[in-house]
This record gives C-alpha cells, sequence and structure tokens, in this order.
C-alpha cells in the first residue's frame, strides 16, 4: 500500500513511518526538515497546499500527523499548522483521489476541564477545548470528520500522552524537571490518567489505516488502557531516568493560578520558552482522564502490545545506554 | 354515543354541545412524554353533553390487555408517562385527564364522584375499550378507578392501587393535609386562587423531583380558572356524612371487598396525606392483594419509584391467562410439620434447665412448658388472633424466649428488628410489617413510643408500673399470663401459616422484611439438629443472641451470657466459661469478634472454668469463619472442640457448612470456601454476564462463576410487603437469589467470591472482588484489602484500598500507597489493578462489624481518584 505519513518528524510519526516501511509498504513522508527515514521524502510545509498535493499524488491513505503541539505561542501559528494544515491535507486528498485519511488528533478536544473517567471519544469541542492547541485541534478533527464520504474514508485517531524512548515533549520535560529539582506534584497526585506507549500509538495508526474504510467517521482515543494515579506515572517516568521524583506538594488551586499569572505574563511579553506551569497542565495533572477502549479496540482490530511495566523498562534502557 | 379523534396539535374546537368554550391547547414538550401518546376524544355524557378529554393512549391495536391509569388531584395523565412507555408487549395503555383537570375541557359546574365513574365509562366506551383490563389510580383516581371496575366486572382483570383511599379508616379524620385544605375560605384560596396546592404535591416528591418536571405537573393548571376543578375535587371528597358523594364512595369502599380479581398495592410510605393507616384499610378490603413497599417514596409514587412502571408490566404479564409459566405451587404436604413448641411438650414433666440467663434467671423445661401454654392462652384471650403479628422488643433473656414460644403457640407470627438497625430503621421495619402488637422491655416500650407504633403493647416483667403507664404499655406479660390460666389453648395453627418475619441487616438499603411459614421453620431446625447431630443430651451456649431463641425448639438447654447483643466483642472468656458452666454447654455459638476477645482474656481463666471449656465438642462461628490463626489459639481454651461455619443468610440459613480442617484441606483458591451444601440442599450458579448482573439458566458445573442460587424446603416463604424484590429474587420459581457470588469446584464445594453488586465490570469481563482481596492481605505489611471498581459499568478499572498494619487513628482518607507496596500489591492481585490506596481503617456494616461496605470504598474511591481539587487537602 502507498501511505503518505505527515509530521514524521516526531516521534511518533517517525516510528509510525518506520511501522509502515517494516510491513513492506511503500511510505512517503513529508515535513519541514530531513527525517533521514529511508523513504520517500517531500520537504514542505503541510499548510502548503501545493506540497501536500504533490505529496498524496496517487497514494493510497494518508496519515496526517503533522500539528503545532505546545502551550504557549500566538494563536496563529496553531491555526495555520493545525486547521490550515489539515485543511490542505483533506484537499490533498479529494484533489488527487486518495480514499483513505487518518486524522490523528487528541482526547484534549473534548476535554473541557471536568475529569473523565472511564468514557469513550466524546465529541470534538472546539468552544469549550482549553488552550490553543485543543481548540485549533478540535477545529480540525471535526473538519476532518466533516469530509468523510463515500470517495474518502476519514477515521480520527486521538492518542492519550504518548511517550516513550527519545521523546522529548513529556518525558523529556518531566524529566528535565525533575533533575533540575523543579517538579511538584500538582494535587493529590491520585488522578487517574492514562497513557500511551509510543509503539502502540504508532502500532494502533496502522491499524487504522487498514481499518479506514469499513470503519469511517468516527474518532476514536488510543491508549495503553492501563490508568495508574499520575503521581505514580510521573515517579516511573522519572526513576526510569534515573531522576528524582517529585518531592513537594503543590494545591491544585495554587497551581491553577499560577498558570493563570504565567500564561498572562508570557503572552504580555511575547515570551516564546515554555512555560513552568499553564491552568492546562495543571488541571492535566490535576484531574483523571482515562478512557473506555472497548469501541477503540473493535474498531482497529487492535490492543496495546507493549504493556506499561515493558515500557518503563525500555526507557529504562534507553536512558542508561544514552548516559553510557 | 360518539367520539371523534383529532391530534391534540390542532386544537379541535368541534362538538363542545355543553356550551364551554374552553378548547384543549396544544400541548408544549414536556419531560418523558411521547407527544405520538397525546390524543384527544370528544365523548358525550348521559346527558347528551359533549366534552374533549385529553388522553393518553399507546394506541396497539387488538390489545391483549389494558391498562387503564386514572390520576388524582391536582396531577394529570402526566404521571403515568413511565408506565405508558413500559408497556408489556400487546399490552394498550390508556390514559385519561379527567374533565376540568389536565388538557381535558374545563367545566362549568363540580362533577361528582357518580359522575366521573360514569365519565370514565362514557370514556373507555368510546375509545373501544374491552376486556381484559387492569385499572390502575392513584390517589383520588383510585377510588374512580374502582368505580369503573366495580361496574365493568366482565372486563376486569385485575386492580393497582397507589397511595390511595377509599375510605376514611374508622375513626380517621381524613386526610389531614387534604382536610386543611377543605376548611371553609381556606379550600377556594389554597386550590384555585393560587397555585399553592398544584405546587405543594409535586413539592412532596422524595428524592424532588427535577424543576422540568415540576413545571410540567404544573402547566395545565396555570390560572385560577384552569385550576377551577382542582378545589371542586377536594370540595368533592365525602368527608362528612351528609355529603352527596358519601353513598357512592362507601358503595365502592364496599364493593372493593367483592373483587376477586387480583391485586396490586405499591406503596410510598413516606407519604404525608395517606399514610400507614389507608394502606392497612386498604389491606383489609383486599386481603389477597400483592404489595410492595417503595422505602423512602411519598405520595408521588410514580414519580418517587419509577421502577413501579416494570413491577406493573411484570404483573400484568405474569396475571393468570397471561401465558407466560406461573411460577410451580410449592410442592404440597399433607404431613403437617412438628409445632416449633414440640421440644416443650415433650419435656414438660422435665425440670432440668431450659433457659438459664446467665446472673439471671432459669427456667426449667417444665416452667417453660407452663409459661408459654398459658402465655399463649392469655394471648388468645386478649386478642392475639392466629396470623396477626407480634413484634418483639425485648432484649435476649428467659421473657424474650417464653414470649417467642407462646406467640407461637397462639398461631400468631413473630417480628424479630434488632437493634442493629439503628431506631430509624426499626422504625422503618415494624412499620412495613405491620404489626398488631409489639412485646416490649423497657427500653423496647421506649423505643415503641417513639416509633409511634400503631400497635398494642405488652411490657415485660421487669417493667416497672409507673414508666410501664406512662410508655403506653396496656399489659404485662405476667397479666396475660395468669389471664390464659385455665384459658382454653389455642389451636394449633397449620402448617403453611407464617410464623415469622426476621429483618435482614440492612447494609445496602433498607432492611428487608423475610417471612417464614411454621413448615420452613421446622424444616429449618430439623436441619440444624441433623447437621449438627444435636440431641437432647446437648447444650448450647449462644453468644449470637439470635440463635439463643433456637434452643427450645432444637429441644436443647441454653445459656445466654449477659453481654450486649450489638457489642459482640464485650465477651470475655471468664463470660463465657461461666455461661459454659450454667448448662454444662457442649455447643458455643459465637462470632469472630467475639471469639476474638475470648482468646485475648484467656489468662484470667480459673483451673475449674477450664474445665468447664473442655467440655464443649462443638463451636459454630456467626458471620464469619474463623481465621486458622484465631483457631489455633482458641484451641488453648476450647480444646476439645471442632470449628464449623455455617454459610447462609437470613433467607436461608444454613446453606452449607464447613469444619476448620475442611477450611484447611481445601487451601487457596478464588474466594472463600464455605463447604459443601447441606442434605436437602440444592446449590446451583446463575452465571455473571459481562456487564456485571446474572440472570440466565442455573448450571452446577464446576469453576463457573456467578449468583449463588439455593433451593432448599427451610428456604424463605417471601420477602414481606415487597412483591418486586421477591419476584426479581426468585428465579427461577423456587430458587431463591442469595446476591453473592461465587462458585462450586470440583469437588462440590461453593466458594464465595463477594456481593454481585460489588462485582467490577472490567472491559476484559467482570472481577470479584474476595479472591483479590485476600491475595493483597496476604502482602506482608497488609491487615486489610478492599477491591473494588472504578469508572462506568463494562469499562471500570480495579483498584484496591489496603490498610497497612499498625495503621493508627480511625481515618478513612485514602492516599496513594508507595511504589514498594503497591507492586507488592499488583504482583499479588492475579488482576490488572489501577491504583493501591491506602486508609486507616475500611468502612464496616454495624450488625456484623465485619462486612466491608465496598460500595462505601468505591465511592470515595472513584472521588479520590478523579483528583478533584485534591491539591486543597495537601
Amino acid at each position: 500500500m502507498r501511505v503518505l505519513v505527515t509530521g514524521a518528524s516526531g516521534m511518533l510519526g517517525r516510528t509510525t513511518a518506520e511501522a509502515l516501511l517494516a510491513r513492506g509498504d511503500d511510505v512517503t513522508v513529508l515535513q519541514r526538515r530531513p527525517s533521514r527515514l529511508p523513504c520517500a521524502e517531500v520537504l514542505g510545509d503541510v499548510a502548503d497546499p501545493d506540497a501536500v498535493a504533490r505529496a498524496a499524488r496517487r497514494q493510497d491513505a494518508v496519515v496526517h500527523l503533522a500539528a503545532k503541539v505546545d502551550v504557549t505561542g500566538p494563536r496563529a501559528e496553531y491555526e495555520r499548522a493545525n486547521v490550515a494544515g489539515t485543511r490542505a491535507v483533506v484537499d490533498a486528498c479529494r484533489g488527487q483521489g486518495v480514499g483513505r485519511l487518518v486524522h490523528v488528533s487528541s482526547p484534549s478536544v473534548a476535554h473541557a476541564g471536568a475529569a473523565l473517567a472511564g468514557v469513550g471519544a466524546e465529541p470534538a469541542d472546539p468552544a469549550h477545548a482549553r488552550g490553543h492547541y485543543s481548540r485549533t485541534k478540535a477545529v480540525a478533527e471535526l473538519d476532518a470528520l466533516a469530509a468523510d464520504s463515500a470517495s474518502l474514508a476519514v477515521l480520527a485517531v486521538r492518542p492519550h500522552l504518548v511517550w516513550g524512548p527519545g521523546d522529548t515533549q513529556l518525558v523529556g520535560r518531566i524529566v528535565a524537571r525533575a533533575r533540575a529539582g523543579r517538579l511538584p506534584t500538582i494535587g493529590s497526585g491520585a488522578a487517574l490518567v492514562d497513557t500511551t506507549y509510543v509503539d502502540n500509538a504508532a502500532a494502533a495508526l496502522v491499524a487504522a489505516v487498514d481499518a479506514c474504510g469499513p470503519v469511517h467517521g468516527e474518532a476514536l482515543v488510543v491508549s495503553n488502557g492501563e490508568p495508574r494515579p499520575v503521581g505514580e506515572v510521573i515517579d516511573r517516568l522519572c526513576r526510569a531516568a534515573g531522576a528524582p521524583g517529585p518531592r513537594r506538594r503543590v494545591p491544585f488551586r495554587a497551581a491553577w493560578l499560577a498558570g493563570a499569572v504565567v500564561e498572562g505574563a508570557w503572552a504580555v511579553t511575547g515570551r516564546r520558552s515554555t512555560p513552568p506551569v499553564t491552568r492546562f497542565l495543571a488541571e492535566q495533572l490535576a484531574t483523571a482522564h482515562w478512557f473506555d477502549q472497548r469501541r477503540t479496540r473493535e474498531a482497529l482490530g487492535w490492543a496495546p502490545r507493549v504493556r506499561l511495566e515493558e515500557g518503563f523498562a525500555r526507557l529504562a534502557a534507553w536512558y542508561a545506554a544514552s548516559a553510557a | 354515543m360518539t367520539a371523534t379523534r383529532t391530534d391534540t396539535g390542532t386544537a379541535p374546537g368541534t362538538g363542545t354541545g355543553a356550551g364551554t368554550a374552553a378548547r384543549i391547547p396544544a400541548l408544549p414538550p414536556f419531560p418523558g412524554l411521547d407527544p405520538a401518546w397525546s390524543r384527544t376524544v370528544t365523548v358525550a355524557d348521559s346527558t347528551g353533553a359533549r366534552h374533549e378529554w385529553h388522553v393518553l393512549d399507546n394506541g396497539v391495536a387488538d390489545p391483549v390487555g389494558t391498562l387503564l391509569c386514572v390520576h388524582g388531584n391536582p396531577t394529570w395523565s402526566y404521571l403515568w408517562r413511565l408506565l405508558v412507555a413500559a408497556a408489556p408487549p400487546g399490552w394498550r395503555v390508556v390514559a385519561p385527564d379527567h374533565l376540568g383537570m389536565g388538557w381535558s375541557q374545563r367545566l362549568d359546574a363540580p362533577r361528582t364522584l357518580e359522575q366521573r365513574v360514569a365519565d370514565l365509562g362514557d370514556l373507555t366506551a368510546a375509545l373501544g375499550v374491552t376486556g381484559p383490563v387492569v385499572t390502575v389510580g392513584h390517589d383520588w383516581g383510585g377510588v374512580i378507578s374502582l368505580g369503573w371496575a366495580l361496574a365493568h366486572r366482565a372486563d376486569l382483570r385485575g386492580v393497582v392501587l397507589c397511595n390511595t383511599a377509599v375510605a376514611m379508616p374508622e375513626g380517621d379524620w381524613g386526610p389531614v393535609l387534604i382536610r386543611a385544605a377543605d376548611a371553609p375560605g381556606v379550600r377556594t384560596a389554597v386550590t384555585v386562587g393560587t397555585p399553592v396546592f398544584v405546587r405543594a404535591t409535586t413539592a412532596l416528591s422524595r428524592p424532588p423531583l427535577p424543576r422540568a418536571v415540576r413545571d410540567a405537573f404544573a402547566a395545565p393548571y396555570a390560572t385560577a380558572a384552569r385550576r377551577r376543578a382542582v378545589g371542586d375535587f377536594v370540595a368533592d371528597i365525602p368527608f362528612s356524612p351528609g355529603h352527596p358523594s358519601r353513598p357512592v364512595q362507601e358503595a365502592i369502599a364496599e364493593g372493593v371487598r367483592t373483587l376477586d380479581v387480583p391485586a396490586l398495592l405499591l406503596w410510598g410510605p413516606r407519604d404525608p396525606v395517606f399514610g400507614e393507616r389507608y394502606l392497612a384499610d386498604l389491606r383489609e378490603r383486599l386481603p389477597h392483594a400483592a404489595l410492595h413497599r417503595y422505602e423512602g417514596a411519598s405520595h408521588l409514587l410514580p414519580e418517587d419509584a419509577p421502577q413501579y412502571a416494570d413491577a406493573v408490566a411484570q404483573w400484568v404479564t405474569e396475571l393468570p391467562g397471561s401465558g407466560t409459566v406461573e411460577p410451580a405451587p410449592p410442592a404440597a404436604s399433607d404431613d403437617d410439620p412438628p409445632p416449633l413448641w414440640a421440644s416443650l411438650t415433650e419435656r414438660a414433666g422435665d425440670e432440668s434447665p431450659a433457659v438459664v440467663e446467665v446472673g439471671g434467671e432459669t427456667v426449667s423445661w417444665a416452667q417453660l412448658h407452663r409459661r408459654v401454654e398459658h402465655l399463649a392462652a392469655g394471648l388468645a384471650a386478649s386478642g392475639v388472633r392466629p396470623g396477626q403479628r407480634v413484634g418483639l422488643l425485648v432484649e435476649p433473656s428467659a421473657d424474650l424466649t417464653a414470649a417467642v414460644y407462646a406467640v407461637w403457640r397462639a398461631g400468631a407470627v413473630i417480628v424479630v428488628a434488632d437493634k442493629g438497625l439503628g431506631l430509624r430503621g426499626m422504625r422503618r421495619a415494624l412499620r412495613s410489617a405491620a404489626v398488631d402488637h409489639v412485646v416490649c422491655s423497657t427500653a423496647g416500650l421506649a423505643a415503641a413510643r417513639l416509633m409511634g407504633l400503631p400497635a398494642s403493647r405488652i411490657a415485660t416483667g421487669s417493667v416497672p408500673a409507673l414508666p410501664r403507664r406512662a410508655l403506653g404499655a396496656v399489659r404485662t406479660l405476667a397479666e396475660v399470663e395468669d389471664a390464659g390460666r385455665g384459658a382454653p389453648a389455642p389451636v394449633v395453627p397449620p402448617g403453611d401459616a407464617d410464623c415469622a418475619v426476621l429483618f435482614t441487616s440492612g447494609a445496602t438499603g433498607p432492611a428487608k422484611g423475610v417471612v417464614y411459614t411454621r413448615r420452613q421453620a421446622a424444616a429449618q431446625l430439623a436441619l440444624v439438629r441433623g447437621t449438627y447431630r444435636l440431641t437432647p443430651e446437648d447444650r448450647l451456649v449462644a453468644a449470637f443472641a439470635p440463635f439463643a431463641l433456637l434452643g427450645p425448639a432444637l429441644g436443647i438447654g441454653t445459656a445466654v451470657p449477659d453481654i450486649d447483643i450489638t457489642a459482640p466483642g464485650s465477651l470475655t472468656a471468664r463470660d463465657l466459661a461461666e455461661a459454659v458452666s450454667a448448662v454444662g454447654a457442649t455447643v458455643v455459638f459465637a462470632s469472630p469478634a467475639a471469639l476474638r476477645r475470648v482468646v485475648a482474656t484467656a489468662a484470667d481463666l480459673t483451673a475449674a472454668q477450664r474445665t468447664a471449656l473442655g467440655g464443649v465438642r462443638l463451636l459454630m462461628s456467626a458471620g464469619a469463619p474463623v481465621p486458622a490463626a484465631l483457631l489455633e489459639a482458641l484451641r488453648d481454651v476450647l480444646p476439645s472442640a471442632e470449628a464449623h461455619t455455617p454459610y447462609g443468610m437470613t433467607e436461608a440459613l444454613p446453606v452449607t457448612d464447613v469444619s476448620a480442617a475442611e477450611v484447611a484441606a481445601a487451601g487457596e483458591g478464588e474466594g472463600v470456601c464455605v463447604g459443601r451444601p447441606l442434605a436437602g440442599v440444592d446449590v446451583r450458579i446463575s452465571p455473571l454476564r459481562a456487564d456485571g448482573g446474572a440472570d440466565g439458566d442455573l448450571t452446577g458445573a464446576p469453576g463457573v462463576t456467578g449468583e449463588v442460587c439455593v433451593r432448599a424446603a427451610h428456604v424463605r416463604d417471601r420477602y414481606d410487603a415487597l412483591w418486586a424484590t421477591d419476584r426479581a429474587a426468585s428465579r427461577p420459581p423456587g430458587w431463591h437469589r442469595t446476591g453473592d457470588v461465587g462458585h462450586l469446584d470440583a469437588e462440590g464445594r461453593l466458594w464465595i467470591e463477594g456481593r454481585l453488586p460489588h462485582v467490577v465490570t472490567t472491559a476484559a469481563g467482570p472481577v470479584t472482588p474476595v479472591g483479590i482481596e485476600q491475595r493483597a492481605e496476604r502482602v506482608p505489611g497488609v491487615a486489610a484489602a478492599a477491591a473494588v471498581g472504578v469508572g462506568p459499568a463494562g469499562g471500570q478499572v480495579v483498584v484496591v484500598v489496603v490498610v497497612p498494619e499498625g495503621a493508627g487513628g480511625r481515618s478513612r482518607r485514602l492516599r496513594v500507597a508507595g511504589p514498594d507496596l503497591a507492586d507488592a500489591v499488583r504482583a499479588a492481585a492475579g488482576v490488572e489493578v489501577a491504583a493501591v490506596l491506602t486508609a486507616a481503617r475500611l468502612p464496616v456494616d454495624i450488625r456484623h462489624q465485619s462486612k466491608v461496605d465496598r460500595r462505601q470504598v468505591a465511592a470515595r474511591a472513584a472521588r479520590f481518584l478523579a483528583g478533584r481539587p485534591g491539591g486543597r487537602r495537601s
């Protein structure tokens, strides 16, 4: 099968492209910088319709991961990468006659801040999603699913908190903070959270490429299906990296207020660096979000192969090897 | 008679021959009401006047039957929306709004009860309603529905009544609230001039109704003109003998006695309008009626107990001739069971002790026999009739024992609700059992007065005269006994007459009354006697109070230690030894909590006491098995005793039995091994479904986990005043669903894995708690554990809450367990565990102080793990 993967420079995009290659698919990747993957490559911006159309030519399926994932920066950047980028991909699929689109989304598109315990994939809600990233991803998912038709099958897949060796987003930031002694537990640390080991997320996307068609027009949350208290997850990640776990506790309300202040300060001063805390982050770390995986597993014919324990062990081995 | 049908939305205006211009407005949307049910019908009455009716009608053609649902005042057919939705296949449901009420046409003049009954008949004729019909009535709709029923006997298949009255019970002044509303000058102001009456009715609901539902009830009564019939309805209640509607109401009330169709009473006991007296009056007029009391529900029963709709649907489909399988009648037995007091008669000349109160009275078999005979005759002479119910509010004592056997001898029914239920629970229990008489100690009298029980009171001898009168006791037990000397002995009741109502612990919801017949009680006694090879040479010490009552029936002398039954842990080794010495006991019945204290105080025993304890051959533990370590320690105190644990419940006891040796031989497994079913007891499993329910065919196959079902001659006859609960627990007919979950092993032993509502429904299938808890409790440093589910049904995750050894304090506050403890518990659990939490203690039930309230643990864990501002407490 000929498959285009957008955003193959990130951990999940790269792992997905590798998984497709490993099973013999004809893979093309699209991103701004060279990926050094052993496959066809189109360099360009995902919001550039010409570049995307070129990449999508003669493809059977597109896995669309390219997105701006962050907590700061002006809204326009998120709009361009996430909303305009997804529209360009949808248009390219239609224009080039691509039959399947796997749109990679996020559970945060349906998260308005309340605890989510064992829920399915609720509809994306741009009006109530928190932060620029979640709001623009919510719009993008609605756009993508609206394009679902007889000629183009669309599936939205929402991997939740993807982590693994080489991850600079979640694991990298937590470990850096822990090493600097600036990693508190927010709230009681009891909130149950689901996470997804990267190989499982990639396998789910590969399964989605195959399932897309018979299954279409819906959103599916993907996770390891092993929720744990958030304090325990962070502790395990830190232990795998040989970093000290959180020692201080910050009450949720204090963290949330600090987030509000920090966001204001960053907005006023136009700082681009990652702030120490945001309201979104405080909520994410202090409220439960774990998901009912039954529909996902049935629809994709997929189940996570790497259990949480195994994931932590692999992460520890990777950190040990990097340190050596 | 003519009728035209139109859609409600078009607001018909034709055929208003009565000259009233009111038109039926288009109905706005109301929660739960399908607009397709709503229609209007124009019907001429006997005078030729034509009226527009608003009717809910599910429109089933050629129905197998019709439910004719009649609302009261001031509601409308909206009251019946759940029943319309729950109608069984093939059943038509017709629910009209009375003329002048709801969305039916407004009237120029009040209508009498007689007219309203006739109106309903005109309407059903116009709608083509023919048999079979089941009437359903609420509030004043009850009387109208019964009026219809009496006028249509040929079509009538059954009657259902909810919180209604057909007559003012003797000495009653009518429902106080309605009388207040009927007072001169008040009625019009309250019922018509303002929406107070309309709004107050829905405000009675418990739990409170959603605002949208209250608004829906009030919607047709928005203006004084639209409320006119609300006031007229109140005015038509015949409080006084001269009232024009009185003869019709009395004719209906008397006619009800002649109804021979099945009847179902559904009742909200918290009704401030129609209280217990009205229920008692209805039961007296319809003695064959099935009853379900929805504890906690108030006047608006169809709102407060929405499950009523399914109960009605089930009841009508089970009516005779409905084509469904009818429950097999209990195997009729010609041989009458031996009386429960047979041993008293046999040992009438025996001067050896039958009942010993340690530190108090000793009663010989001969004395007990005489006392019971006299008391029984006295009770009968003073108005205790066969089949009547006698509540016992007496601490374990010789008086209590004598009272129990005397009540039985008089053919009456004992009602036992113990202090473990708390005063509120006891009040609810004794009211639901509708006790006719109570026998009370001083404390019991005070409780009976506080509970306001409408029953005649008999005081035990220990109550001094002054407080006795102050507390409203009419007679003393001694007076009754005196009266019985020379009075004729009561007739022996038939074998299938009720003999006892016992209450469950109420650990999950209100305590349920469990009814036993004489035959079932006799079967229980025979089973206990046979299982434990009890002979007249045995003597019993019952440190678990209810069991002490059975001593005389088992034909063995019994000693009751001088301890508080609600504090089993207060029994010391010396207390036990004293009780054992008093009767030369061979059998001891005690809870593990009591035995723990006995072991702890064993050092205080004298040599003579140790010798007495050496004569005990059998130790039966109540409630829970004796842990191995405790058993080992008990060998020092009770060296010759074989330890046995019967398994059973209030509804069936015992079901199985297991000895300590058998527990050891069974080893570890999934759950607690409770042994093999006893002789004559069938145990089967109803396999668990993925959603944690169990309702399929029963199996005896080993290794299948599901609800434990029991069939035996000594299983309860029924639940009292809980028709729907009884039906649900008796599937298939003849079996009792225990609510326990477990499996049978290849050796035929039963293993209990938890309670049905505590099953965790994970995406991978149902998971039972006890096995996980046992394995967690074997982790070093863990004193106790509770395994619960968190998350939505079918997608739950397992959470284990552990009490670390040496955890101090009584705090139930939860914390996330440290990584080492979490790892150890996860490794031991045998299932995927999302979180391991700790607490200093776990919530337990009141009666046994040992059963963990997993529902409460689950609710707390769910809140904690949702992470809502947990930071506030850190």
